[in-house]
């Protein structure tokens, strides 16, 4: 049985803050196809594509017949457990500082054995279920989870470090002007979280989901607005040292592409507010994160940004607004490499076009808010990286990693297709 | 001892004091807000370049941006449809004499204390005149709502149906721009117009007659309860901006200590 986790008492002030310590972080570059499948929640071994051998671990021939050909590929993640061990002490600084440490081995039902953690509820012996986790390092690591769901199984040590899950935890939406908004502060709240401060720009204009944000339990309104450095800056002040979600929601949006308007002002908003807006709470708020990574039960977890899909490929109909995506893609990239050595997690969640004004006189199926909630917080409890909410997204991101060109070829037919 | 001497004495005394009548440039103080799908008011921002520190050891500076109608600012006869071929339109262009002369305000704080939709009519400015005397060729008129004492939402004042403040009509403005000849207009507003000015005919009565006429605008000014109702100066010289529509600025009153 897993212990639920509790709330955290307040913080003893004469105590120094825990320094974030990570798991070892090396691996091969074919090894790193297990981190891409992690980051998305994927469970993925090496297949032979010659003599169809499922490979463990991650290598650059097969085993059974040496060809180079090894493609990775989604698996059946179950098996059962051959044996364990409990790590009581270590020379890694991250474990030793986390034992007892549940491991051991586990038979897929593909073939291979694997070592793996081993989540506190599962049997000697037992049936279980694997997953493929980022690690604080974000890497990709295997835990073996019970079968079948056990209460408060998300509370075990070893997936509390695996995952961003925003139980417990304190979190902060950017723009509290989004329509989805409160969908987003209701999915937090009933996924535990226990308070939610919700940025809101320019108070001297009515917000109109301001009554249904007022209504949910836990939130609280203050101002920012991610287009001013000084806001950014003054609420970071406030409460960046009790933010261990951030979730940047803001979003300028206008339909065009280069030539529709003829001039740059809406472009230039749309960089302001999607990528610069990323940038300045990045750097608001994102060493007292990064400081925090280790601070018990609410320790900083998350940086979730929501982008459209078409971060990988413009829309030429929403072309600048496109482009401020890209650029904020981009920036998310590189937040990750500077958040690395913290074990902060930059989490993007990719839409298609959103069930709202701006995107009104395009056909269905567009995101709703609810469905941008569900898939946020689904992609904390699962610790991702990158999250793909609608079939609008999942399709473009399919078509993408199957032939970019081709992909951005169709979407730029033209007025005369 | 020659009039500037004079007044340079006086300045000095205190018997003649300045008055702003400018709001600070302030990244959260409100701009008109148009419909989403037409061209914003750029907000007032301003980034820190270097503070003494790596990014320039001895010196400290910011990028400031924002629009040409963005916290007080002057409008110029080019910034309306009506105004768009009267000579010297642009604010680099204005003679820089129009830039210091006399004010008269037109107190309707009591008013717009009742009504937030309050109008500013012919009878009301008649009514003042047979108070204070004749508006006087090429004064600036300055309409005093209190409406600067304002702040949040209730500046703007947006409801569903638009922004409810209050202005003059079509009526008043015609007589201040074409009968009085004035200077230009000034509001505590965030325009020169009502906050429902759009449904007037001509809609945006201020700004379509005034600048029509190659008359000024000044807006979201303050401190107009610090005026007497005649016989202050007002200085109101916007940056020399090439081609500009209007600009930011610094509003300045001289009164006389009474």
């Amino acid at each position: 049985m897993t212990t639920p986790l509790t709330p955290p008492p307040r913080k003893n002030p004469e105590k120094r803050t825990v320094s974030p310590t990570l798991p070892p972080a090396m691996r091969s570059r074919a090894a790193m196809g297990m981190t891409a499948a992690a980051s998305e929640g994927r469970f993925a071994l090496q297949a032979c594509a010659e003599c169809g051998a499922p490979q463990y671990p991650a290598r650059d021939a097969c085993v059974g017949c040496l060809s180079p050909d090894l493609r990775w590929q989604d698996v059946s993640p179950n098996g059962k457990l051959l044996a364990e061990t409990t790590v009581r002490t270590s020379t890694n600084l991250y474990f030793r500082e986390r034992a007892p440490w549940r491991t051991g081995t586990v038979r897929l039902d593909v073939g291979p054995v694997i070592i793996c953690h081993i989540h506190g509820d599962v049997a000697p012996h037992a049936r279980v279920r694997l997953l493929n986790r980022l690690d604080r390092s974000g890497q990709g690591v295997l835990i073996a989870m019970p079968e079948h769901p056990t209460p408060d199984m998300q509370d075990d040590p070893e997936m509390r470090v695996l995952t961003s899950d925003p139980k417990l935890r304190r979190v902060l939406i950017a723009d509290g002007r989004n329509p989805n908004a409160p969908a987003i502060a209701a999915a937090l709240g009933r996924a535990g979280a226990t308070t939610i401060f919700v940025g809101e720009a320019e108070r001297w204009r009515p917000n109109p989901v301001q009554a249904a944000l007022l209504d949910l339990p836990g939130v609280s309104i203050l101002p920012l607005d991610v287009t001013d450095t000084a806001s950014v800056q003054e609420l970071a002040g406030e409460i960046g040292g009790k933010v261990d979600i951030l979730i940047n929601n803001a979003r300028f949006i206008r339909p065009g592409g280069v030539l529709s308007r003829g001039d740059t002002a809406f472009a230039a908003q749309e960089m302001e507010v999607n990528a610069l807006g990323l940038m300045r709470l990045a750097q608001a708020f994102g060493p007292g994160m990064c400081a925090r990574t280790a601070d018990g039960v609410n320790s900083a977890v998350a940086f979730v940004n929501v982008l459209s899909a078409h971060a990988l490929v413009s829309l030429p109909d929403y072309g600048s607004f496109a482009a401020s995506q890209a650029a904020a893609l981009s920036l998310s990239q590189c937040l990750r490499s500077e958040f690395r050595a913290s074990g902060l997690r930059v989490m993007n969640l990719f839409v298609g076009p959103t069930d709202d004004d701006w995107h009104q006189p395009l056909p269905p199926p567009k995101v709703t808010p609810k469905a941008i909630a569900a898939d946020l917080v689904r992609g904390l409890q699962d610790g991702l990286e990158d999250v793909f909410c609608g079939d609008v997204a999942k399709e473009l991101v399919e078509r993408f990693r199957a032939g970019p060109k081709v992909l951005e070829r169709e979407m730029t037919m033209g007025g005369g297709s | 001892m020659s009039v500037l001497s004079d007044l340079s004495a006086a300045l000095r005394s205190g018997a003649v004091q300045v008055v702003d009548l400018t709001h600070r440039l302030d990244q959260d103080f409100p701009v008109i807000v148009l419909p989403p799908e037409f061209g914003q008011c750029a907000r007032f921002r301003m980034e820190e370049i270097s503070a003494y520190d790596h990014r320039g050891p001895a010196w400290k500076w910011h990028n400031i941006s924002m629009s040409e109608h963005t916290g007080t600012h002057f409008d110029a006869p080019i910034h309306w449809i009506s105004g768009r071929d009267v000579p010297n339109g642009a604010v680099d262009e204005i003679d820089p004499a129009m830039f210091v002369g006399p004010v008269v305000v037109i107190d309707c704080s009591a008013g717009a204390q009742r009504d937030d939709d309050f109008e500013l009519t012919p009878a009301i400015i008649e009514g003042w005149e047979a108070e204070h005397g004749r508006i006087p060729v090429g004064a600036w008129v300055l309409m005093r709502t209190d409406w600067s004492k304002r702040s949040g939402a209730s500046y703007l004042n947006l409801r569903e149906d638009g922004a409810h403040s209050p202005g003059p009509t079509p009526d008043a403005i015609r007589l201040l721009v074409h009968d009085r000849d004035i200077r230009g207009f000034g509001t505590e507003t965030v325009g020169t117009d009502a906050g429902q000015g759009g449904h007037y005919t001509p809609p945006y009565p201020a700004h379509f007659t005034l600048h029509g006429a190659g008359k000024y605008g000044l807006q979201c000014l303050c401190n107009l309860d610090l005026l007497p109702p005649t016989g202050a100066m007002l200085i109101a010289a916007p940056l020399k901006i090439k081609g500009g529509t209007g600009s930011p600025l610094r509003v300045m009153a001289l009164i006389e200590r009474q």
